[in-house]
């Protein structure tokens, strides 16, 4: 495990420099440029357009602009906004804990509900309650959450007008109405992007629990007499769990870039809807960082995964 | 096997005795699939939806894009059985010409995914060293990279070659279902590959290997069958995530022009109007939901057929 | 011009009392004035007359907090850098300019004492130069007095061309002169008609910015804490989300601003930010609502909020392409050189225009958002022409075609020497936008004119990237749809887009502003003697002129006269124009008790 480790965190680097560099040509090909709102504004003339182009150096060869970049980087300088004029790094600090909060807990949301749900229904297969979470699990994932998210803001904040719909970043109350404030308006989104999420989640638990539920040793383990509490616990979702460590893997580094639908209709200030906004507005330095921050956890979560294949199955080896 | 008791010996002679037909694993597999019944019933419900969005729109006298003010926003009735929208189109025909694209792509895309995933996930799991880390970081690129500058890209630089290719609508269609299937195999291929790395150190393959059985073989025989609990799940989950994916783009331009009335696009435009002409939105929402269910549970009866394990 | 004479006349009666300003108007609207604009008229010959709600709290403060809802956020609070009109909402809450616009596109002095006219002295006869009177006793946030400094510095740091700022356009061909500390002199090059050329200019103190300007200009600390002279003092500031200030307890002018502090919320969509409002009443005021008006009738509905129009000089124009999108002339499409093969054709050009339904559109998708036009300029309303005359017939475009040698072929479609009437036409996406295509290729379709719809990402075809075939500079398609805003209640800007020596091209990297290709010796010679022409009633006729040359020849096909939208609470009092931006009213914002 120790060499293993060892070469997968060395290999990390070059991995790294080599996705920068795809990522850096498809911004600087893509179409499009930081200026498009100015097109419509009379005021502005083109000149000045174009002299903010050379200012910022979007006329420069694409290889050079990326040696800028990569030299920058090295040094800890993320760059500036051409939108907005800030530095990179600001702009992502000032939104990690939102980002955190809601979506982090919308992920937890969705393994909290996947993993019981989808072990029990694997356990009495094809019983009403496995009907009934397979039904519901798959109104989850048909339904856009844009969809789901507009249902729930009708339902719960226009017809009941229980829950705001609009995200504060700054709630100016403090202790418990702070923490009141705060669940109510996290509520909606948290189970907008948790039940999507852990709709198609349960489908996978239940899928790999009974792959392994009709093995000989769960047989073996209840005609031993163990309650079936622990076979289930113990045997059964310990080997289960394969795939789920795989998909939640997958899905951590999904924490960091947010959930750009679900923050567009809720107003949350996460970091999905700073790079949505810096995509459209063909603001490459923040697209930048934010997608080679996410490059960095992807390829460290994929690591940790493959790292936890090894303790649950310890047949698993890597040489 | 677990499950599979076998008779007393003393209990039917006669059925001991009398031979058993010899049954082809194929027949064996439908047998078994016919016996869920709600499999069944879901090949039946999606093979009438092919037939529908197929023949649908050359039976239907009503146009799609058939502007009519007097009739806006109208509730289901005889003359537009699912209502019209808010420029007074009729819903029904937009429904059935836009499945065709919605179905086909839905599926197109969940193929492709599956295809290229399992490929990857096999040819990863099955090799050591280099060929792994090689498609890890393959991987790992596809998952970092930010699909909306992609799209743009790629739309930007395949539109005309593909139209010049296949005429325009077929090469939209081809643009659209490369661009949703490129950015969905990476989670099967991971999948597929952790199945590996645990089914290839059990006894039955080292059992096979001692049996001379090669490594295409041990693949294609042995392993992959047992592998294919999450490919089918991410398969039927994939589906719908390409009908969604679909709207996604024609929302933000990328997609099919902005008449077509694929479901996706039916459902984003008719989001506004939740609250005031609810049956717009329903209509394709209770589409994507049925076809999604359908295939589900052809996904569910494939597992159990296909499945060595089960006996049932 | 007898139009001209007439209103010289009734001019002359209503200053000297003959003739009541009541009647004035109603006359002048015979005439096809509509009421702003002739009210702009007795406006400019001295004769205004107040326009806006009165302010009416009798005491600064205790209005509690004021949200607003913009679904764009702010990205920056430099108002030199403002790359979008959120931009400038955003630095309005905390600059203020010279002198601001009314509902009526007459100036209403803020940071000036009082607004130049010729009466006071403030314009000069020649007409090349206007003296600003800065007002006694304003000070900057930090307690710093307000001067002619700040002033003539602004336009030095915005004209700094390594600073590269937005704002450099409207400080072209004049120069600034500190006159004594309270007075400024703006001097033209040439004598201009247009002489509020600055009065909008956001104002950045001098004594922070002064040590930033030119290629430093990013630096300053005050970009992103800004201190200007507002109602309201800077709080805090998370770019693309939220702005948030307090009350300006020294602010010039007395008993405002009404509000303790206001929160300027960004993100989402115009839906749910008019639900915002209209609905839960969770937000004062929402900007640029871009919802379609059946929405926005049933959300008010609801008794919570109103939604608010206002004229500004947005029209929202189809365009024929003059110029041949397929034909490559020296490596370049849609050249000037070329001319369109079947647009050229006048019976092509009748047709489309019968076919474009107006009314229908604005009926059923602007509602009230958008009034049928068949005019360029439509506000002020002196300088709206009631010539043109707008029809909308299909089957007179099918007599016209029919006449013209255009015959069915099988698929349906009309061809006349082996070219068929198939184009393209493009525009950006916006659920309207699209909705607007459809109407028209559906009428289209029944005069056996087939038109391929194409969407392009609102970034890419508004951008200037000159790599991307898809801009709406480059016109590689037959028809095109946007709206075009006219910036300041002039309507120069605004013609500058049909002269012949504007035309995007390949050699101005398609920067330059007559996108439509078309031009005409007798546009550009009306154009170049509006450049001079001081008397405001001939100026207006000579404008008039020029729209109905652009709008008459079939290639410019206006649609719409696009209103500003905004949702308001139901207490509120906001005087909202669509001259100016929203924030700049602010310290003028009140809400009912």
């Amino acid at each position: 495990m120790g060499p293993y480790l060892l070469r997968r965190l060395l290999l990390a680097v070059p991995s790294l420099l080599g996705i920068s560099v795809v990522l850096f040509a498809v911004l600087a090909l893509a179409p499009g440029d930081p200026f498009s709102e100015m097109a419509t504004n009379p005021n502005v003339p083109p000149e000045v357009r174009e002299a903010l182009r050379q200012s910022l150096g979007l006329n420069d060869p694409v290889w050079q602009r990326y040696g800028h970049w990569l030299w920058a980087m090295l040094h800890g300088d993320w760059g500036f906004s051409f939108i907005s004029r800030v530095d990179v790094d600001t702009l992502i600090w000032q939104r990690v804990p939102v980002t955190l909060a809601v979506i982090g807990a919308s992920q937890l949301l969705a393994l909290a509900v996947a993993l019981p749900v989808g072990i029990m229904a694997a356990t009495r297969p094809y019983s009403w309650f496995d009907k009934l979470a397979n039904t519901l699990a798959f109104m989850g994932f048909s339904l856009p959450t844009f969809f789901t998210g507009l249902l729930l803001i009708l339902l719960f904040s226009i017809k009941l007008d229980w829950l705001p719909f609009v995200y504060r970043a700054d709630i100016p109350a403090t202790g418990w109405a702070w923490w009141w404030e705060q669940l109510r308006q996290t509520l909606m989104p948290v189970l907008v992007l948790g039940l999507f999420q852990a709709a198609g989640w349960t489908r996978y638990v239940r899928s790999a629990a009974l792959d392994v539920i009709r093995l000989d040793y769960v047989t073996t383990a209840r005609s031993k007499g163990l309650p079936e509490r622990l076979v289930v616990l113990r045997h059964v979702a310990r080997n289960a769990l394969i795939p789920v460590v795989t998909l939640v893997a997958l899905s951590m580094p999904q924490v960091f870039g947010g959930a750009i639908v679900t923050e567009q209709i809720f107003r949350i200030p996460g970091i999905g809807s700073l790079l949505i906004d810096a995509i459209l507005r063909n603001d490459t330095p923040v697209i930048m960082a934010v997608t080679f921050v996410l490059a960095c956890l992807v390829i460290l979560f994929n690591l940790v995964a493959d790292l936890l294949y090894g303790w649950l199955d310890p047949r698993i080896s890597y040489r | 096997m677990a499950g599979s008791t076998l008779a007393s010996a003393t209990a039917e002679p006669a059925a001991i005795l009398a031979p058993r037909p010899v049954v082809s694993p194929a027949r064996e597999a439908w047998r078994r699939f016919r016996r869920h019944g709600l499999a069944v019933f879901s090949l039946v419900l999606l093979a009438l939806m092919v037939l529908a969005v197929g023949l649908g729109p050359l039976l239907w006298p009503l146009a799609i894009n058939d502007i009519d003010f007097a009739a806006r926003l109208a509730t289901p009735s005889a003359a537009h059985p699912l209502g019209t929208d808010d420029l007074g189109q009729d819903l029904l025909a937009r429904l059935l010409y836009g499945g065709r694209i919605s179905l086909a792509v839905g599926l197109a895309a969940m193929g492709m995914a599956i295809g290229v995933g399992t490929l990857v996930g096999a040819a990863a799991g099955m090799s050591r060293g280099w060929v792994d880390t090689a498609l890890m970081w393959l991987t790992d690129l596809f998952l970092s990279l930010p699909q909306l500058p992609l799209l743009l890209l790629v739309i930007y630089l395949f539109r005309e070659t593909l139209k010049n290719a296949f005429g325009p609508e077929l090469g939209v269609f081809v643009l659209i279902v490369g661009v949703i299937g490129a950015f969905g195999w990476m989670p099967v291929a991971r999948l597929v590959r952790a199945q590996f790395f645990s089914l290839r150190e059990k006894e039955f393959v080292e059992a096979a290997r001692a049996l001379g059985a090669g490594r295409m073989r041990l693949v294609w025989r042995h392993i992959l069958p047992n592998a294919l609990g999450p490919v089918i799940v991410a398969g039927t989950v994939d589906v719908a995530g390409a009908i969604i994916a679909e709207s996604t783009l024609s929302f933000l331009g990328l997609g099919f022009p902005p008449d077509i009335p694929t479901w996706g696009r039916i459902l984003f435009d008719a989001k506004d109007y939740l609250d005031i002409a609810p049956h717009w939105a329903l209509f394709p929402g209770l589409a994507i939901f049925l076809t999604v269910l359908a295939i589900n549970f052809i996904g569910d009866g494939l597992r159990d057929a296909l499945d060595p394990r089960r006996v049932l | 011009m007898q139009e001209e004479n007439e209103l010289r006349e009734w001019l002359e009666q209503v200053r000297s009392g003959a003739l009541p300003r009541r009647l004035f108007l109603a006359q002048a609207a015979g005439l096809g004035l509509s009421l702003p604009m002739a009210a702009v008229l007795l406006g400019s010959a001295g004769l205004a007359g107040a326009a806006e709600p009165a302010y009416k709290p009798s005491k600064r403060g205790g209005g509690g907090p004021l949200k607003l809802l913009l679904w764009q956020g702010p990205t920056l609070l430099n108002p030199h850098f403002a790359t979008g009109t959120k931009d400038e909402e955003g630095s309005h809450i905390f600059y203020e300019a010279l002198a601001r616009y009314d509902v009526d596109g007459n100036l209403v002095p803020v940071l000036a004492a009082e607004v130049p006219s010729k009466e006071n002295g403030g314009i000069s006869a020649d007409g090349r130069s206007v003296t600003w009177k800065l007002k006694k006793g304003v000070t900057w946030h930090d307690g710093q007095p307000f001067t002619a400094d700040d002033v003539v510095f602004n336009w030095q740091y915005a004209t700094d061309p390594a600073a590269a700022t937005n704002t450099v356009g409207y400080y072209l061909g004049l120069k600034l002169e500190k006159v004594d500390a309270l007075t400024v002199r703006v001097v033209f090059d040439k004598p201009s008609p247009f002489w509020p050329e600055t009065a909008t200019v956001q104002l950045v103190p001098k004594h922070l910015f002064a040590p930033y300007m030119g290629a430093k200009s990013r630096e300053a600390p005050a970009n992103l804490k800004p201190v200007g002279t507002g109602p309201y003092k800077f709080v805090e500031f998370r770019p693309g989300d939220m702005v948030r200030g307090e009350l300006n307890p020294n602010y010039h002018q007395p008993n405002k601003p009404f509000f303790d502090t206001v929160e300027l919320k960004g993100g989402g969509d115009a839906v749910s930010a008019a639900r915002a409002v209209l609905q839960t009443g969770e937000y004062d005021f929402a900007w640029n609502l871009l919802v379609e008006d059946e929405i926005l009738k049933r959300l008010e509905a609801g008794g919570k909020g109103r939604v608010v129009f206002a004229a500004g000089g947005s029209t929202e124009s189809l365009y024929l392409n003059y110029a041949d999108p397929v034909a490559e002339i020296d490596g370049e499409r849609s050249s000037a050189k070329s001319r369109h093969p079947l647009f050229s054709d006048p019976a092509v050009r009748q047709a489309m225009g019968l076919l474009i339904d107006r009314q229908g559109i604005q009926n059923f998708i602007f509602g009230r958002a958008g009034i049928a036009t068949p005019n360029f300029v439509n506000n002020p309303p002196r300088f709206r022409s009631a010539n043109l005359k707008p029809e909308f017939n299909i089957d007179k475009a099918n007599a016209v075609l029919d006449a013209a040698g255009y015959k069915r072929g099988a698929d349906g479609i009309r061809e006349k020497g082996g070219k068929k009437l198939k184009f393209v036409f493009q525009t950006s996406i916006n659920a309207p936008r699209q909705k607007v295509q459809a109407i028209i290729k559906q009428a289209c379709q029944k005069a056996g004119i087939e038109l391929e719809l194409k969407s392009v990402v609102a970034s890419v075809f508004f951008s200037s990237d000159v790599a991307n075939p898809d801009t709406y500079g480059k016109f590689y398609a037959d028809m095109q749809m946007y709206l075009v805003s006219q910036g300041r209640p002039y309507p120069d800007r605004h013609m500058q887009r049909f002269v012949s020596w504007e035309i995007a091209s390949k050699a101005n990297k398609w920067l330059g502003v007559n996108l439509s290709r078309w031009h005409s010796d007798e546009f550009d010679k009306a154009y170049r003697a509006s450049e001079t022409e001081l008397d405001p009633v001939k100026c207006a006729a000579l404008f008039i002129r020029m729209n109905d040359l652009a709008c008459g020849d079939g290639y410019v096909v206006p649609l719409l006269f696009r209103q500003a939208v905004s949702g308001l609470g139901n207490k509120m009092v906001a005087p909202l124009n669509g001259w100016d931006v929203d924030m700049a009213s602010l310290a003028d914002w009140y809400r009912e008790t």
